[in-house]
């Protein structure tokens, strides 16, 4: 059975690679190098040591680098029999994801680091490392497919598809990295975990920030940039107000706000801006943060020629986030698109991701980072 | 597949192996008192003759173990603890930074759970410590202290310490002196007696024997606290029914590996000095580590200039080469190696070495299979090396 990111040769044979399956600990990596293993590839196992001081990272189940999540992975690549490693990627981890991070923060946005440790640290530091250490090709369990056509395309199990924050991802960076998960659901890596006497089968899914102990990411913002108490205004400059820091914001929040003035009308106020100048968080109605048109940079444009015109697609602006139909222009380091109908909560910092809907999975066009 | 890891285990010798599966056939507990314990307690007892008696010393000398950390946590804390007993200024424990971890951690704890004072002792850029440096740490601090342990031999660059000597300071000022002889024993020729030291730790499964089975050879005047308390066998210092059968193969290798050492070191030595040869034309940069002759025989340790000794094991681990990096693992990831910085290496040297040793199975083939897989090897770990941000 062919899976989801196999190499074909021309005469659609299956090419045995040398690959390097990064290991999590979790269902999903441990299914996703076993499926790599049976696809007749040279698989060697790597987990990958991302904390400075492990016990200072989330704990057990829930966790990315705990020293649980070492020896879970450890444990599948014995089931498996293939050579296990663990890299030391600690500093190059607090250096391009989590100073990034605070840095993002502390600058008004509002940073994706899921997405940017696929960016610089699995599909970069690591994937140039395995190509000179000789690897062919980095293997993940991230659920979405990558075809023998080498477009991206969302997973089959929609409400895991990972397709956005692997986006980020170049033609070079796309052309060396498997995913064997996207043609199944969560459901079915679960089952066949199972069925292959993986451990983890029934380890439940990480989630949030891996590198923020106890999820209270103000908390963790706080300490590392102080409190700077500041304004909280309305649309019209009026204090409505006060914070402990702007940073611990993010365009849409609703929750925490702790304004000392209802609005005239009694309805809801939202984060509308963060400013970091002059450290004040603009907040007002929902309808105030509907935005029409999106402006981003850095695009990264994988799924055909780079267009050169307008062209009609979907973009999501968030991780889960809502799909809407939009006429995106790609001119020099900037992307804008004009959404067809107005969406809420859309912060600078993340990422907005453009597909072409497709009856064999919905196509990666491109990336880039929302700027306004 | 080219197994050079043989300082981290060895395969057991073929009539360890023998010896261990008859008497692991018969029952019998060595303390009880009908025939069957009778016959168990007459195996454990030949067999602590048959290591004394390879060892130099006395059969009431030798204490078996679980192996190579017990009895050197045995050693450490048990002599300390008695020590301090007898005398409470004795508060003070003499080591060296180039220790295994089984003395390393044991001096450690010592230090931060009894308020041990601890005295590090250095060693030379080969790894080998002087006896100066021991004569003027118990010149200046003799009746505080509880008790000297450092190795015979070691176990990351094969430098062989002077023992002799260094007991012999230990023995002016009257001071117990341990030695981890793990890595030594059917290496280089061990006499306890003649070496002058207090208590000595060998285990089984470096030298053709049993893993989890070893002694402490514990000269008869000198007393050690135990660590596990019980039914009261070994002296009454480490109590547990004996293993019979580890006990019996475990005195088999001791005894085979004591007989032959001498042949086995000149062949062995032979082999090491043709892969050190051939390494160092393969890549000519390659630093040679520890005391370039006097060493165990089957050890070479390198360190290779601008490669991580990591991706060199992982390229050879995939050619079906087996060596060791030797550095410590928290979570399996590689701290350099402890040794080689109290050597006075940098990070990057090493966090660049890795240690090949070869043992009694060992061949010319393995030698060569070795030569052909690192030059490659080299090539790919520095080019892995080379996209690592500096530091």
């Amino acid at each position: 059975m062919r899976r989801g990111g196999d190499r074909l040769d021309f005469e659609g044979r299956v090419v045995r690679v040398r690959v390097l399956a990064a290991m999590s600990g979790g269902v999903d990596s441990a299914v996703a190098a076993a499926r790599a293993v049976e696809a007749g590839h040279d698989v060697t196992g790597v987990h990958l040591a991302l904390a400075r001081n492990p016990q200072t990272y989330r704990t057990g189940a829930r966790g990315c680098c705990t020293l649980e999540d070492s020896r879970d992975a450890r444990r599948a690549a014995d089931v498996l029999g293939i050579p296990f490693y663990v890299w030391d990627m600690a500093d190059r981890f607090h250096a391009d994801v989590v100073d990034d991070f605070v840095a993002e923060y502390a600058a008004g946005r509002t940073p994706n680091p899921c997405l940017r440790c696929n960016e610089k640290i699995k599909f970069a530091a690591v994937l140039d490392r395995a190509v000179a250490l000789g690897f062919d090709a980095v293997v993940t369990g991230h659920h979405a497919r990558l075809g023998p056509d080498g477009l991206l395309r969302r997973s089959v199990d929609e409400a895991k598809d990972q397709s956005y924050v692997l986006a980020v991802l170049t033609r070079e960076q796309l052309d060396r990295s498997i995913f064997p998960l996207g043609d199944s659901t969560k459901a079915q890596v679960r089952q066949e975990a199972a069925d292959r006497g993986l451990a983890v089968a029934d380890k439940p899914d990480s989630h949030d920030i891996c590198f923020i102990a106890d999820g209270d990411t103000r908390g963790f913002l706080a300490q590392r940039l102080g409190e700077t108490p500041g304004d909280v205004v309305d649309a019209t400059g009026a204090v409505v107000g006060r914070h402990a820091g702007a940073y611990a914001y993010t365009v849409g929040q609703r929750r925490g706000l702790h304004l000392d003035r209802p609005a005239p009308d009694g309805r809801p106020r939202y984060v509308l801006s963060i400013t970091p100048k002059t450290n004040t968080v603009t907040v007002g109605p929902a309808e105030a943060l509907e935005v029409s048109t999106v402006r981003a940079s850095r695009p990264v444009w994988t799924g055909g020629p780079r267009p050169d015109g307008p062209i009609e697609c979907e973009v999501q602006l968030r991780a889960h986030g809502v799909v809407v139909p939009a006429t995106v222009t790609v001119t020099g380091d900037t992307l804008h698109a004009d959404l067809r109908r107005p969406v809420r909560g859309v912060a600078a910092g993340q990422a907005i991701v453009t597909y072409r809907p497709d009856p064999a999975g919905d196509i990666v066009l491109g990336s880039a980072t929302i700027t306004d | 597949m080219a197994y050079l890891d043989h300082a981290a285990t060895t395969p057991m010798l073929a009539e360890a192996l023998e010896a261990y599966v008859a008497t692991a056939r018969e029952v019998g507990n060595a303390s009880s008192l009908h025939a069957s314990g009778r016959r168990a307690r007459r195996r454990v007892e030949e067999s602590r003759e048959r290591v004394a008696a390879a060892l130099g010393a006395r059969p009431s000398e030798v204490i078996f173990t679980g192996g190579g950390t017990e009895s050197d946590n045995l050693a450490v804390k048990g002599i300390f603890w008695a020590r301090r007993g007898a005398d409470a200024r004795r508060t003070r424990v003499v080591s060296s930074a180039v220790e295994h971890h089984a003395v390393l951690d044991a001096v450690d704890w010592l230090g931060q759970h009894e308020q041990a004072e601890v005295g590090w002792l250095p060693v030379d850029g080969t790894g080998r410590l002087h006896p100066d440096a021991l004569r003027a740490e118990l010149t200046e601090h003799a009746d505080r202290v509880a008790l000297v342990t450092a190795m015979w031999a070691n176990n990351e660059v094969g430098t062989v310490q002077r023992i002799g000597e260094l007991a012999a300071v230990a023995a002016e000022h009257g001071v117990p002196f341990h030695t981890d002889a793990i890595q030594a024993v059917g290496q280089v020729p061990v006499d306890f007696a003649a070496s002058g030291v207090a208590a000595l730790t060998v285990t089984g499964h470096k030298l053709g024997g049993p893993v989890g089975v070893g002694a402490l050879v514990l000269a008869r005047d000198v007393a050690a606290v135990p660590l596990l308390h019980g039914g009261g066998q070994e002296r009454d210092v480490r109590s547990g029914t004996l293993d019979a059968a580890g006990v019996v193969a475990f005195a088999v290798s001791v005894e085979a590996a004591v007989k032959g050492q001498q042949e086995y070191a000149a062949r062995v030595a032979a082999l090491r000095d043709d892969l050190v040869e051939r390494v160092r034309q393969a890549v000519p940069e390659v630093v040679f580590n520890g005391d370039p002759t006097d060493r165990l025989p089957g050890n070479a340790h390198f360190s290779f200039p601008g490669c991580e000794g990591d991706a060199l094991l992982l390229l050879l681990d995939a050619q079906g080469i087996a060596c060791s990096t030797g550095s410590a693992c928290s979570a399996g990831v590689a701290q350099p190696a402890h040794v080689l910085l109290a050597m006075g290496a940098d990070d990057d040297r090493a966090r660049s070495s890795l240690r090949f040793s070869l043992g009694h199975t060992s061949t010319a083939a393995d030698v060569d299979a070795l030569i052909a897989a690192l030059p490659a090897a080299v090539d790919r770990a520095r080019r892995a090396a080379a996209l690592r941000t500096p530091r």
